[in-house]
């Protein structure tokens, strides 16, 4: 964990019932596609390239699941932001 | 013949038996398996790249407009469309499948055939199943950009309307699943062979089927007429008018004798003068056991196991293993359901481990000789079969057996099993009747010292008659040359039985040549106890049976083993048993067709 104070990384809880499935696979590495460097998902000691839906998927987070978002320069930092938003509002799903 | 005739004949190998005519319908797609490897020079490079990235352009577009096309209200449901949109460009299947182009020199289309199976194998140690079954998507989404680079249309077989020949490079089990049966008359491919899944579900259907034409889509046009004899694995293009009507025929007779045959399909095998013989099926899924059941069979006398350990990246697991031994064995109850152990390599081969090039795959290690040297994936499925045999009338058959070494070994690591089995605490039958498949001629010279060892014998015929004759079956020069009724074959199995009789186990015979009606009162006569063939010919063996007086094909087979020569045998035959034979089948006899 980065331990710097400049926060190149946040936490999220999956929480949606399917897990990260594919679409909400496909609206994180949407997201991720515009950034500048590379945006990490991470579950455990597990790092995932979040610009790749496939990736995602592999990593199989499974309804509260705690997954790690991490990037690489503070020029991202809206993209972080953009994609825990994305969590936050459960990928758009009802509840 | 006249001389302007414009039929072709086709010669392929029998999927499933039956004769149907009616009109072609080329299905014009190629199944994954046929996509070309070549290299490119470093100069094609970039227009082979380019070429990658504009198929996956068309694609794109393709799939936009069918997202286009979905009505308003539906929106919400096209969000895997959307999905599938955005995985055209991921970096695991697009990114990677340039990167190979670029560093192994590689085509495009083999290129992304690598990409894909590597993108699918991240699925496959996930357990959830619904994240586990997303690999489905990355297959679509391949199959899409892999049509537009070879430069086809998208032809769905589920909305073929009329009735007709389906006409096909190959036919994924996807596809077949995809068909609407009662459309299809018959099938034809140009690959594939007797045990392949499209002729399994040929034969299940009883739809007649040839296999294994080469270039049957290249010859045949839509529409065409054509006639397939799935019993002889003839396809005959644009008939005569001749040809036509005497085909006709034969379809109709075939169709009443198999009516005839069928509906006394239930009736014991008791020979003519009452010597009871036990009749069973080969399969190799368990949704053959219906078909098993429905055409008379007494029990499974060859379970096929392979299956699940082909065209596939990685070994079934015990559970699963155990799972399907146990459906088989639970329906057939209380009937015998004969498991015989892996019989992989040869001319199966398996993709979860790449065996190294073979020159002689059918003589290397193959079957029994695999097992031993890889003890745990075949404790796995002793121990599977040892739990189903917890659940019904389980045997277990050994292949390719060719010293008596190879059963004391493989003794040793079946008790393993059963002692593991017992320490974990799981249910499981170790005691149960195991014999060895006879198909090695060094086994048959044997079987009096192998029949201490064992419960009993199961002939092969199909490799002692390859192995006895040094014939490989797939060397179309030397073909001509097999025939089980070669005189050292018949008296190879003469030596196995009488073994049996004397050290009083039993022996059976699962090969083709149990199935062929010609060679019943030879087998009657050597004493065999039992058979075991494909589903659909139990009715017509069955029948047979019952026409033959043993005593009589007893005092036939002396004259048999006077015999030199494979075609005096056939002779004799045809002269001592020509009408019963003749009017115990559905095909009409060969020469006629």
């Amino acid at each position: 964990m980065n331990m710097l104070g400049n926060n190149l990384s946040r936490q999220a809880i999956v929480k949606n019932e399917l897990g990260l499935h594919a679409r909400p696979a496909a609206m994180i590495a949407k997201v991720a596609i515009k950034a500048k460097s590379d945006v990490w998902l991470c579950r455990e000691d597990e790092q995932v390239d979040a610009s790749s839906i496939i990736d995602i998927l592999s990593l199989a987070c499974l309804k509260g699941t705690e997954v790690t978002l991490k990037i690489e320069t503070p020029d991202d930092m809206d993209i972080l932001n953009e994609i825990i938003t994305l969590f936050e509002n459960n990928f758009e799903e009802k509840r | 013949m006249p001389s302007d005739t414009t039929e072709i004949i086709l010669k392929g190998i029998s999927g499933a038996p039956g004769i149907c005519i009616g009109k072609a319908y080329l299905v014009d797609k190629e199944g994954v398996d046929v996509i070309e490897k070549y290299a490119i020079t470093p100069d094609l490079v970039k227009k082979e790249i380019n070429r990658f990235k504009s198929a996956v352009t068309i694609a794109r577009n393709e799939l936009s407009d069918i997202i286009k096309g979905v009505p308003e209200d539906l929106r919400q449901h096209s969000g895997i469309l959307e999905t599938h949109l955005l995985l055209h460009k991921d970096k695991m299947l697009y990114g990677k499948a340039i990167d190979l182009i670029e560093n192994e020199m590689i085509n495009a289309e083999w290129a992304l055939r690598e990409a894909t199976s590597q993108a699918k194998s991240m699925f496959k140690n996930i357990e959830d199943p619904y994240l586990k079954s997303r690999s489905a998507d990355i297959e679509h989404v391949s199959e899409r950009i892999m049509r537009n680079l070879v430069g086809r249309k998208d032809v769905n077989i589920s909305n073929i309307d009329k009735r007709v020949i389906l006409v096909a490079h190959t036919l994924s089990p996807a596809e077949t699943s995809q068909i609407q049966l009662e459309k299809i008359m018959g099938f034809i491919t140009d690959r594939g062979g007797k045990a392949s899944h499209t002729s399994i579900i040929a034969r299940t259907l009883e739809i007649p089927a040839v296999l294994g034409l080469d270039n049957a889509t290249q010859i045949i046009k839509n529409d065409s007429i054509i006639i397939v004899d799935g019993s002889q694995g003839i396809v005959i293009v644009d008939p005569e008018e001749e040809t036509l009507i005497r085909y006709d025929e034969l379809s109709k007779r075939y169709e009443t004798r198999k009516a005839h045959i069928l509906r006394t399909s239930d009736l014991p095998a008791t020979s003519a003068d009452g010597h009871p013989f036990t009749i069973m099926g080969n399969i190799e899924l368990p949704e053959e056991i219906v078909a098993v059941k429905d055409h008379g069979g007494e029990g499974i006398g060859l379970f096929r196991t392979e299956f699940l350990y082909l065209g596939r990246t990685h070994f079934p697991d015990e559970q699963e293993l155990f799972n399907q031994y146990r459906e088989v064995a639970e329906l057939m109850a209380p009937d015998p359901v004969i498991i015989r152990t892996l019989d992989i390599n040869g001319d199966k081969a398996i993709t979860a481990m790449s065996p190294p090039e073979e020159a002689n795959p059918s003589l290397g290690l193959r079957a029994i000789r695999f097992c031993l040297q890889k003890p745990d994936i075949f404790k796995t499925q002793l121990r599977a079969i040892l739990r189903a045999a917890a659940y019904g009338n389980v045997q277990l058959l050994i292949p390719m057996i060719s010293g008596c070494e190879e059963i004391r070994q493989t003794y040793k690591i079946i008790d393993e099993a059963a002692e593991s089995l017992e320490k974990e605490g799981l249910a499981y039958n170790r005691d149960i009747p195991i014999g060895i498949m006879i198909e090695i001629p060094s086994a048959a010279i044997m079987a009096e010292e192998m029949a201490d060892l064992v419960d009993f014998f199961s002939i092969g015929t199909n490799d002692l008659v390859q192995y006895t004759l040094a014939i490989d079956r797939v060397n179309r020069h030397v073909a001509y040359l097999y025939n089980p009724l070669h005189p050292a074959v018949i008296r190879l199995i003469k030596q196995v039985v009488d073994a049996g009789k004397k050290k009083k186990i039993k022996t059976f015979m699962c090969g083709e040549m149990a199935s062929e009606i010609i060679n019943l009162p030879i087998l009657l006569g050597l004493g065999l106890d039992a058979f075991s063939m494909a589903p659909q010919s139990i009715p017509g063996i069955k029948n047979i049976i019952r026409k033959i007086s043993v005593k009589e094909a007893k005092i036939f087979l002396k004259e048999v083993l006077k015999q030199t020569s494979a075609l005096d045998t056939m002779q004799l035959i045809t002269d001592t048993y020509g009408e019963i034979l003749a009017n115990g089948t559905y095909d009409e006899n060969k020469d006629s067709a």
